[in-house]
């Protein structure tokens, strides 16, 4: 009897996990974050993330078509993930030409002018939003009023940026306070802000989905909250008559959906989990600076664009602890 | 918390499907074929000639220098002929092929299974005897084991781990040992220490084998100084670096032999085949052998002489199932595919897997995505990914200062990347070049 067999090196088993599988447990851990949009936005969020989703797949799709001429990969589902995260970065008013031309930013410019999934350097929603918020400053800054808003008078600024402006003009804390509402409203998403970005509970709902899952490790998100939470709360402690407490820096400005999504982005984040405490200390602080001394009220987008910088140096110095390498025995 | 190793590591589904299984000795075959190179050093020199007439047990191909191992008949019979043959990994090998005549023992077996604990040997008689009688580490790596008993000067051993790990999915051989042959291994056991001249032993047992646990730490109440340690369920635990680590919390440094931290690991097969020669004056002939695989209808563990054919065996379950497409020799992380099934069981065969087409075809491979799970899963701390990139690019001088030949090439990297890369076999590429380069060097 002389049956073919197969011969191959081994292992000869393999894990369950593909690319695809990753990609689609992401998009499927944001519709949670999707859904609170919906609500407190109505149909233009979804219309916006629709939209988004679309142009991304179909700008990945005729670059790879008819540009690069090579392999079509739309199906692994790393273009839907751009184009939700895009559209969560932006506010639900945005004009539809605008989310567009952000899209192909960040699928043209972000990722396939490096070579596609895998060897971008910068997050590909990041730099569309950026673009968009350099390109639009004005319509990337107004947000429409949550259909909830308990804030009178106000509609048009997130509370990070209401913050920022008055203490700048020098106005009791108390006043703020009544101003940008409580952590309570912050942490289930009743304020302005970009249509995805709103929510913490619904964003940490689909990261602890991911962690269980093990497409993300807690390494990145805790340090960058670690680190937020000290910066603020110190500066805090030092005058509270000038910088805002801590609570109000992480519930606020897309720290859950960039801690949680943005900056932990497999392509673009570092590989060891030293590496990994280290990028997320980084965003952390940088936000904070951002945040507290720069023209924007909020930081976390540039923050991870610039870490996202010095994620190839942190892969060539900082190694993994080999076995063996400190031996300490006995 | 159960003890385990601290870096790295997957959880491959189990899949031990034969572990209720009895050892069943499988009926003798026709004919064996007895390779002359079943362990780790140089190959044994043939002693018999075509037309021999040799007994179980009689010594067919004796050690050649200190690294190596003597090889005996497993059957009784007539030689056939001296041939090279295919061995399980592939290459051709001189194998002796004994037509099987009757089932005539040497006289100098003890073939009663009465056990024996009194050791009236010394250390030095123990040691002589185990390399007569050709024993060698049975958890695969086939190591001759009268050479790591020997302790090189300057160096002494503060412990004799006993490997019960098993951690490589499908296979039983050790779990069924341990079940029903539990005195013999703490005897065995008894007999290492003596010839290693340590105090204390420790049986690492995973925790999915409760049975296992229970009865070895029945048993060696008994027995002085031998304790069962179980561990976490987790793979590579049974690599010997991971494995002192678990127990012992001492990392052998880059390299470097376990000695070098006060420690010797054996295979709990191992201290069975000791018991064995030891005690019964029995060489190493015959082993448990698990046949085993998803469409497989009976798995089974059974009791095989060396050298019969890998065929007699599927034979014995029925055939090959319809929908096989690949069958392993070893587990199905180390194993090694084997490209026909007429080549025989050797010292160092713990398993016959049999694949169907799903689980036996490899998937298309897409570019890494970086998401860096490799470095998580490596038990030795390396970068994977980087090092694929190094054989791919033939990149000898980087792989080396990324320390490749420091790789235990267990699988935990490819068998968990989303993207299907096949990181090991250019880690294995890369290992093979740099070794190359070192050994020149010297």
């Amino acid at each position: 009897m002389n049956r073919k067999l197969i011969i191959s090196p081994s292992p000869h088993v393999k894990g369950t996990d593909s690319v695809p599988s990753i990609m689609y447990g992401v998009v499927f851990s944001l519709l949670p974050a999707l859904g609170i949009a919906i609500y407190f936005f109505g149909i233009s969020a979804l219309i916006v993330t629709l939209t988004a989703i679309g142009a991304c797949v179909i700008f990945e799709f005729l670059i790879q078509k008819y540009l690069i001429k090579g392999k079509v990969t739309i199906f692994n589902g790393s273009a839907i993930i751009t184009g939700l995260l895009l559209a969560f970065n932006v506010p639900s008013s945005i004009p539809i030409w605008m989310i567009i031309v952000g899209s192909l930013v960040a699928i043209g410019i972000g990722k396939m002018s490096f070579g596609g999934l895998g060897a971008n350097p910068f997050n590909p929603a990041l730099v569309g939003r950026v673009f968009m918020l350099i390109s639009f400053p004005v319509n990337m800054t107004s947000f429409p009023a949550n259909r909830f808003a308990q804030i009178d008078g106000f509609s048009g600024a997130t509370p990070l940026s209401i913050a920022k402006g008055a203490l700048k003009s020098g106005e009791p804390m108390s006043d703020i306070f009544d101003k940008v509402g409580n952590s309570l409203n912050h942490f289930v998403g009743n304020m302005e802000g970009s249509l995805g970005e709103i929510s913490a509970l619904f964003i940490l709902l689909g990261g602890l989905y991911m962690l269980y899952r093990g497409i993300i490790t807690w390494h990145i998100p805790v340090s960058i909250f670690l680190t937020v939470f000290i910066f603020a709360g110190s500066m805090h402690l030092i005058n509270p008559e000038q910088y805002m407490p801590a609570m109000f820096h992480i519930l606020t400005g897309g720290l859950f959906l960039g801690a949680i999504y943005m900056a932990t982005d497999m392509v673009t984040s570092p590989m060891s989990t030293k590496a990994m405490l280290i990028y997320g200390v980084g965003i952390g602080a940088l936000t904070m600076i951002i945040r507290t001394w720069g023209a924007y009220p909020e930081g976390i987008s540039f923050a991870i664009l610039i870490m996202n910088a010095f994620v190839p140096l942190m892969n060539r110095y900082i190694k993994p602890k080999r076995f063996g390498e400190e031996v300490k025995n006995g | 918390m159960l003890k385990t190793f601290k870096v790295g590591g997957i959880h491959p589904p189990e899949n031990k499907l034969s572990a209720g299984a009895v050892v069943e000795t499988l009926p003798l075959p026709e004919m064996v074929i007895i390779p002359v190179s079943q362990h780790i050093g140089a190959p044994a020199q043939i002693m018999v000639q075509k037309g021999d007439a040799v007994k179980v047990g009689t010594i067919i191909a004796k050690q050649t220098g200190f690294v190596s191992a003597n090889i005996h008949s497993s059957v009784s019979g007539i030689v056939q002929k001296i041939e090279e043959t295919f061995d399980t990994s592939g290459y051709r090998r001189k194998a002796i092929v004994i037509n099987v005549d009757g089932d005539q023992w040497e006289d100098s077996i003890d073939q009663t299974t009465t056990l024996k604990t009194d050791i009236e040997l010394s250390t030095s008689e123990i040691i002589q005897r185990i390399s007569e009688l050709g024993i060698v580490g049975l958890g695969g790596a086939t190591f001759p084991t009268h050479v790591k008993l020997s302790i090189p000067s300057g160096k002494t051993a503060e412990i004799l781990i006993i490997n019960a790990v098993e951690c490589e999915p499908y296979l039983t051989a050790d779990h069924r040992l341990m079940l029903e042959s539990p005195d013999e291994i703490m005897v065995g056991t008894t007999i290492l220490m003596n010839a290693l001249g340590v105090k204390k032993a420790v049986i690492g047992i995973e925790k999915n084998k409760p049975d296992a646990i229970a009865k070895l730490t029945e048993t060696a109440k008994k027995y002085q100084g031998i304790s069962v340690v179980p561990l976490k369920v987790k793979y590579p635990q049974g690599a010997e670096k991971q494995l002192i680590k678990a127990i012992f919390d001492r990392e052998i440094p880059s390299g470097k032999l376990p000695i070098e931290v006060g420690a010797v690991v054996q295979n709990v097969g191992t201290a069975f085949a000791v018991y064995e020669a030891i005690q019964k004056n029995k060489p190493l002939i015959e082993r448990i052998v698990t046949v085993t695989g998803k469409s497989v209808s009976k798995p089974s563990n059974f009791k095989v002489r060396i050298g019969t054919p890998v065929q007699k065996l599927i034979d014995h379950i029925g055939g090959l199932p319809k929908d096989t497409a690949k069958v392993v020799n070893g587990g199905p992380m180390m194993g090694k595919a084997l490209r026909d099934l007429n080549v025989p069981v050797t010292k160092g065969t713990s398993g016959i897997l049999i694949l169907n087409k799903k689980l036996a075809s490899r998937k298309e491979y897409v570019t890494c995505i970086r998401c860096g799970r490799c470095v998580t899963v490596c038990p030795m701390g390396l970068e994977p990914f980087l090092l694929m990139t190094h054989g791919e690019l033939q990149m000898w001088g980087d792989a080396e200062k990324n320390h490749v030949m420091d790789c235990i090439e267990c699988g935990s990297c490819s068998f968990t990347c989303p993207a299907h890369r096949p990181l090991l076999d250019y880690i294995r590429h890369g290992k093979s070049n740099v070794g190359k380069i070192m050994r020149n060097r010297k």
